[in-house]
Formats: structure tokens, sequence, C-alpha cells
């Protein structure tokens, strides 16, 4: 009898990556419906737009680079970075910028670097830079949740906004538009106004980060939360980036309460909680080990803090996200565990 | 005064990482060792062990009687070999042995002739009250004792040590399916915990902790029972968490003591001596009744045997013979695996002989552990670090590793990877961590050992110019001395023939005329025919140049002497 030959170990493998991957999808599921909920049908355009060109993209570059396609495919990572992409964009942006994007980060910042594994940038935060600097003006207009918008678009205006770039009838561009809560902090704050005068109308009915708004957060905080659970993710780059954007934002809130927002604020608005359950935790493009990923996370949560509070721009995930992608080498060298039996740490 | 604290009491530490899995082992926990009948032939393979290879000193066509030495250790590392029965030896050649290379090595083998006569018992008992360091680790080096956990590492080279204070026992037994200690702790406790007794006392060590994972509790009561009984004191049965791979040496070292063990030492340094129970029971076979290691207990598992059991085999029982002891594969079997699931290896024939190191035979279906894919491009998740229980960075040495980068392998510390098997086991990426850190350990170990080599040789090419150099200034010197010396006759003499007068000057005179004007003419005449045609019209710059060049042969030509004997 002749046996078959493999390497150690022989056991059954508990995990795959793409059962990370579609766990990462099914943990954005809540935070995606709520979008869609208060934002109308452009969030699910965009995703379909995303992911078709995503995965025609990474098919394309794997044919190119003589590989399998299929098994390329089934890993899902195509769709995740469509998916963060895709609800990171406003939802009326026009489809060539979603498409473009999605291209973007497929083909030029994952795939010529190598593919799966070898990207030093998180692919969906590096297209959401480059169209935020080249289309600032598309890239800022978001509509207003349902809750406070009273001519939200149906089905059919939302595809002719964003295919035919057509306002719908009656209506204009900058009468549909309305100000994320970071926006109007930052106008409000440049205007030289107080906390409590910016704080006024019915964007400022919310609990915490703007009426509406402030909800996605907490669906993808309770997708993070299940990540973590299923063990996905760890707490630490979560853990890390939050407490010192709530720090920051306690320290100077405390210094001076009517010239910065309360901490609370500043992790559930703009992309906090998304950036430090989905984005941050990347594990391609983010430190890997365990005082590193503290590290990285820490300075994560303290640039989105800086950015917003002095920098140009009203958010700073994405941006601070990249800036750490390019430290995560050296921090890794430089945070290396101390291994059995080696004394103390080098 | 009677010792049976509970590790309620005592401090257990942890180590890094590590992971929890199924541990298969209620197939045969519960299967008492059985013996098995003498097999057909018996194939001893002279090295089933760490270090050098046994020296055979038996001859073809000899009878050996069981007990017998076949074969002698032949350095402070290595282990004798003896006839698990009696018989003839029919060959010494080479036979495929169970290793992972499965390259044949070496063997004695065996036709047993059924009498299984041993060889009659040495007179000279030992008294284990009387035991001193040396008796005991002559006494273990004597009886082929290796470690029998797997490591196969000769035992009398531990049993040796000086300053030891603390000596385990280690029960832990964390691989998956194995229970072959599970039930040798169940049956030979008494056995065992005198044999701790004993080999405490002789090292002087200070207590005896003996770890046994928790998913064992027949076994711990079982050894309990038997410290009780025996009245040791110091000596303490320890409860530990089931957690891979706590039966680790180092990792045990670390549950039970808080240590480390430091890179690249083994730890008697830091007076620690670890014993496996089963080459404790060895050991106290050994001192108590001179039976050498001939056999060892294993256990033959998985859905691929049909009656999963534990049995105390001969050594050199070939593996089809244990198999079908067992009854036999049943019909989905479909790898044989020697060792546990996590760091043992498949074969691909059973027939191979049973040998020290060989604690479990697994034979599984594909269902059971299905073949794991070619593995996908590694992303980082960084799960191999977080198990690693040696806290290594699996993933970054997977990344020079792949790239050959040998010098950054070490760097990251390749050589403390105990290849437990767990980031491999982890990775959603199926790479297959641990091969790749086997294969770099070889290539930088082959690449160390060629450059000790090149440096080997460069010394010694440096040491031959050296003394090249040397003996060249010494043969100029005594030139040297000998052109003064005879410079010095000539002066002398030229002095004595002054002293003795100018009374033949004129003679003298005549015959250095004659001899010049004969030279001369010489000249001329060697000018004559030397001298090519078109050097006749030269001009003036022409024989300067001609003349440079002579000076140059010249110059060269009083260099040469030195060229030529460099020899």
């Amino acid at each position: 009898m002749l046996f078959r030959n493999i390497t150690s170990p022989h056991t059954i493998r508990p995990n795959a990556v793409t059962t990370v991957m579609l766990r990462v999808i099914l943990a954005l599921v809540p935070g995606i419906i709520t979008m869609t909920w208060l934002f109308g049908w452009g969030i699910l355009i965009n995703i379909v737009l995303a992911t078709i060109t995503a995965v025609v993209s990474e098919a394309f570059c794997i044919k190119l680079r003589g590989r399998p396609v299929m098994p390329a495919l089934s890993d899902l990572s195509a769709i995740v970075t469509a998916l963060l992409f895709a609800i990171a964009i406003p939802p009326l942006l026009p489809w060539w910028l979603t498409v473009l994007g999605a291209a973007f980060a497929i083909i030029l910042i994952k795939q010529m670097y190598g593919g799966l594994g070898y990207n030093p940038f998180n692919p969906a935060m590096a297209a959401y830079v480059l169209l935020l600097v080249s289309y600032p003006a598309d890239m800022t207009a978001w509509l207003p949740p349902v809750v406070l918008n009273e001519n939200p678009l149906n089905f059919m205006q939302t595809l002719s906004a964003i295919f035919a770039g057509v306002a719908p009838e009656g209506m204009t561009w900058d009468g549909l538009s309305g100000a994320t809560p970071l926006d109007s902090m930052k106008i409000g704050f440049s205007q030289n106004q107080l906390l409590s005068e910016i704080r006024t109308g019915p964007l400022w009915q919310g609990m915490i980060a703007g009426y509406g708004w402030e909800w996605p957060s907490i669906a993808f905080l309770l997708g993070g939360l299940w990540m973590i659970y299923k063990r996905v993710i760890t707490w630490h780059i979560p853990v890390s980036m939050l407490g010192p954007l709530f720090l920051f934002g306690l320290v100077f809130s405390l210094l001076d309460p009517e010239a910065h927002p309360f901490p609370l604020f500043h992790l559930f608005s703009g992309g906090a909680i998304l950036g430090a359950f989905f984005i941050a935790t990347d594990p391609v493009s983010a430190c890997t080990t365990p005082r590193g990923r503290l590290f990285y996370g820490a300075a994560i949560g303290a640039w989105i803090y800086i950015i917003r509070t002095w920098g140009g721009y009203p958010d700073a995930v994405a941006f601070a996200v990249l800036l750490l992608n390019m430290s995560a080498p050296i921090i890794d060298h430089l945070t290396q565990p101390k291994v059995y039996g080696h004394g103390s740490k080098k | 005064m009677h010792n049976t604290t509970t590790n309620s009491t005592r401090k257990l530490w942890t180590f890094h990482g590590g992971i929890h899995m199924p541990d298969h082992k209620a197939q045969t926990c519960d299967a008492a060792i059985e013996p098995i009948k003498l097999p057909s032939q018996l194939i001893l393979p002279l090295k089933q062990h760490v270090g050098s290879i046994a020296l055979p000193v038996v001859e073809v066509g000899q009878r050996v009687l069981k007990g017998e030495l076949i074969a002698k250790s032949t350095a402070y590392i290595s282990a004798p070999l003896h006839a698990p029965t009696s018989g003839v030896v029919t060959e010494i050649g080479d036979a495929f042995i169970p290793h992972p290379s499965r390259l044949p090595a070496l063997s004695i083998t065996i036709k047993p002739d059924g009498k299984d006569e041993w060889i009659t018992a040495d007179p000279a008992t030992h008294n284990p009250e009387q035991l001193t360091l040396e008796a005991l680790a002559t006494i273990i080096g004597d009886a082929g004792i290796v470690g029998l956990g797997g490591g196969t590492f000769p035992s009398s080279v531990k049993a040796s040590a000086n300053d030891i204070h603390t000596l385990i026992l280690n029960g832990a037994e964390c691989e998956p399916y194995i229970t072959c200690d599970d039930r040798i702790m169940r049956e030979r406790a008494d056995k065992i915990i005198n044999s701790a007794a004993i080999i405490k006392r002789v090292l002087g060590a200070n207590e005896c902790l003996i770890g046994i994972e928790d998913n064992k509790p027949e076994a711990i009561a079982e050894m309990q029972r038997a410290v009780s009984d025996g009245g040791h004191s110091g000596i303490e049965i320890v409860t530990i968490p089931t957690l891979y791979p706590s039966g680790g040496e180092k990792q045990l070292i670390q549950i039970l003591t808080g240590k480390e063990v430091p890179s690249g030492s083994n730890p008697t340094q830091i007076g620690i001596v670890c014993f496996n129970v089963a080459t404790a029971e060895a050991i106290y076979e050994a001192i108590t009744a001179s039976r050498p290691m001939i056999s060892r207990i294993v256990t033959i598992t998985g859905e691929g045997i049909k009656r999963p059991c534990n049995v105390e085999a001969l050594l050199g029982t070939p593996i089809n013979e244990l198999i079908a002891q067992a009854g036999g594969y049943s019909d989905t079997a479909e790898k044989l695996i020697i060792g546990g699931p996590m760091m043992g290896f498949t074969v691909d024939t059973d027939q191979l002989p049973l040998t020290k190191g060989v604690n479990c035979l697994l034979v599984v279906s594909e269902s059971e552990i299905p073949t794991a894919g070619p593995g996908i491009a590694c992303i980082r998740c960084s799960e191999c670090a977080n198990v690693c229980p040696t806290s290594l960075l699996p993933q970054q040495m997977y990344w020079f590793s792949r790239s050959q980068n040998l010098e950054k392998s070490e760097e990251y510390n390749l050589f403390d990877c105990i290849e437990c098997g767990c980031c491999s086991h982890v990775c959603p990426a199926e790479i297959p961590l641990v091969q790749y850190f086997r294969s770099t350990k070889t290539a930088v170990t082959e690449n160390n050992a060629a450059n000790a080599k090149n440096e080997r040789a460069r010394m010694r090419n440096e040491a031959r110019t050296a003394r090249l150099e040397k003996l060249d200034a010494e043969k100029r010197e005594k030139t040297r001395l000998k052109k003064e010396a005879m410079q010095k006759k000539k002066e002398e003499a030229a002095a004595k023939a002054a002293a003795e007068g100018a009374s033949d000057d004129s003679q003298t005179k005549e015959i250095e005329a004659a001899k010049k004007r004969v030279l001369e003419k010489k000249d001329v005449e060697t000018n004559k025919v030397s001298k090519p045609r078109n050097t006749e019209n030269l001009t003036a710059e022409q024989q300067q140049q001609i003349d440079q060049a002579d000076l140059r042969r010249k110059a060269d030509s009083a260099d040469m002497p030195s060229a030529t004997e460099e020899k």
C-alpha cells in the first residue's frame, strides 16, 4: 500500500482567507443597510459599480500576470476593497469617478505591487485620496440623511444623477447636497463661531455626531465588535486608534469647551469607526507585531485629530491610514517581540 | 512525609500563544498496553538517536541473545543498541527507516528464533540507594536509553549534569491522538515515581515536578496515588491546562518554573533536567532489572486503523506487523503518519521498522485530515505570530525564507523555531510555514558549513604563504651570510697574500693581462655574431632605448634568484 506524502502539521485548518474576507463583508452589511436607508440608492449603485470594476480589474491583471483567475477572485479581497471604497465616497458621485477609483485601487495600488498581500497601501483609501485630491468638489458633495431631507431622490432620479449628471427637475446640485457634521463644524469654527452657536438647527438634534449621520457609525461599530468576537481582527488597532482620538478630544474640549467639539463627536462622525474597525485593521498594509499595532493605531488616531482640527480637510481617516501604511515596515522592525530564551527586550 | 499537594497551591506560568484543538485521544486512551507476538524479523537502524551512529559489534550469521549488545556507542552523544529478542543476525546493511528524508540507513537485521532467550542477567544488580551520578549516567548510557517523547536525545548526557535543582518529568502529551504516555502513567505509575525519586536524589535536585495536561485525569489520579503510596517527598504532580504545545520541553519548563531556557542552550544550564515519563520508566528498568532499551510503547490510531490500540513492541518490528496487530487498515486509510499530527511526518510505505523515537502510528482518512491546499499569498494577518510559543514572527521569517535571505532569517531567530506546527495550522493562506523554516534551517546550516570551509581554506592559504615567505627570507639571509663569509675569506686571503710579499707580482700581472686580452677578443667575436644586423645603423635615440632596455634586463636578472627559488 502506498500512502500520500504531505508536510506537517496534519490538521484540519481552522482559518481561510476567503472566510476572513467573507466575514468582513458580512460585518459591513448593517452599516451598508443603514447608509442606504439614510442616503438612498446612490450607496447601492456605487457598491455595484465599484464591485464590478474591481473584480474586472483584478481578473484582467491576474490574467496579464499569467496566473489562474478564479482562485484569485475567490479570495473575495477585491470585493472588500470595492465595498470599503464605495461606502467612503458620496452617494451621487459621477459614475466614471467611481469606476476610476475602483480601477486605480485594484490595478495600481494592489496588483502593480504584486497582488493580495503585497500592497503597502490600503487600496480603498489610496483611491479615495486620489479622488479627493483630484476632484474635491465632487468628493465632498454629500446628500443630507433621509431624516433631514425633504426631497429624497427615487431610484431613477439617482440613476440619472450618477450616470447623466442631471439634477432632478426643480432641484439644483447645491440644493441637493448637505453639509456633513464635520463640514459644518469646520466651517463654523473658521467663521469664529462658538461650539454652542454651531450646534443649532436640525442637523444637531442627534445625540452625538449629527442627526442621522451618527447611525452608520453605530452600525459599523456593531459589525466591528462582531469581527473581534469572530477573531477576524483583534482589539489592538481599533482600541489604540480610537483611544487617542477620544483622549485628544477630551483634553482640548476640557481646555476650551467652546472651541472644540466633545470627544464622542470625533469618534462617531466621519469615518472614524469605519476606519478603526475595517480600514486600519487591513492586515496587509498594517503593522503586524503586537506592540507595533498599538503604536500604529495610536498614531492614526492622533493624525486624525490633528488633521481634522488644524488641517485643511474636514475628515482625515484616509490620510492618517496612508501615512501610517508608509511607516508600518519600520514600526514592525523596531517593535519585534522578545523571543523565548533571548533575555531582555531588544 | 506524604506529599500529595495538588497544583491549587502551585503557581503556574503560561507560554506565549499555543493552540486549542480536538485531541482525538478517546480512540485509544482506554486501550491498555498490549504485548505483540514476535515479529518475523527485526530491523535495527544503527542511528535511532541524536548524535553519533552506533558501531556494530556482531557479525552476519552470529546468534544473539535478548538484551545482548549488538552495536556500541561511539561518542559522548550516542547510544548503543541491544538485540530485542534472541535470534540470528541475517544482515548488516542499508535498510529503509522511518525518517522524513526517506533515505536508507545502515541497520542490523535479526531473524528471531522464537525462544526469546535473555542474556544472563548481570549479577551486579544496582542498589538504587547508593547510585552515584557517574554510575547512573553509565547505567543509562549502557542501556541505550534515549528520550522517548520523540526527541531521542541520549538520556545519559542529561543524567550526568551537575548543579541541578529541579527535575521535571514530562507527562503533558500535548499532541492529539497520542496516548502512550497516558497509558504508561496509568499502568506503571509506581515505576515512574520510583524512577523520579532515584534520579532526583542522584542529581541532587530539590524537587521533582511532573507536568500532566488536565485532559488526562486518570493518569493524574494514578500518579498522585503512586507519590502518596511511595511516601516520596519533593515529588509533585502538577496538573497543567491543555494547550498545544505544552509538552514541548521548553514550554513545559516555562509553565512549571516560569524560567526560559536561554537560546541555543539546554535546560541543564538553568539547573533543570527534563525527562519524558516513558523515559523515566525505562531508566527504572535499567537500574533495577538491568533491562536495556529493547521495546517501546506506541499508539496505533486514526480512522484508517480498524482497531486503534496501544502496544508495547520490540524495537525493529516492521510497522506493517504493528498495523496488523491493530486489526489492519480500514478502507479509508489514506495517509500514514509517524508521530502525531502536528509534528509527525508522512511515509509512503509501511515496510519500515519501529525505532526508539516512534511514539505513534497515525493512519488517517482524507476526510479526517484533508490535505492542505497549495497555499496562497500571505495576507500578513499575524495569526502565526499570535500562536507561536516562542514569540517568533513566522510571517516575517517566511518572507525571508522565500527570498532565501539566510542572514535575515537568522536575525529573526529562525533557529529558535521548535517546528511545533502552530503557525502552519492557523495560517488562513494555508502556507506550509514550518516546511519553509525546516528547509531554510538546512540552507543556513549548509551555508555556514560552506563558509566555515572557505574560511579554513583561506586561513590555510594565508598560513602557507606566510610559511613560504619565512622560508624564503631565511634562505636569503643564509645566502647573504655565506656571501659575507666568502667576502671575508677573500679579503683575508688577499691580506695574507699582500703580507706574504710582492714576489710573484710581475707574473700575476702578466697572467691578468693575458686573461684580459682573451676576454676582449671573445667579446668582440660574440658581438659580431649576436648583434642583429639591423642594429648597425642606429640613430642616437634608438641606441638610447636599447641601452635602457639592457639596463632593465640587468636589473631584472639581479632580482631573479629570489623568484626562481620560490618553489
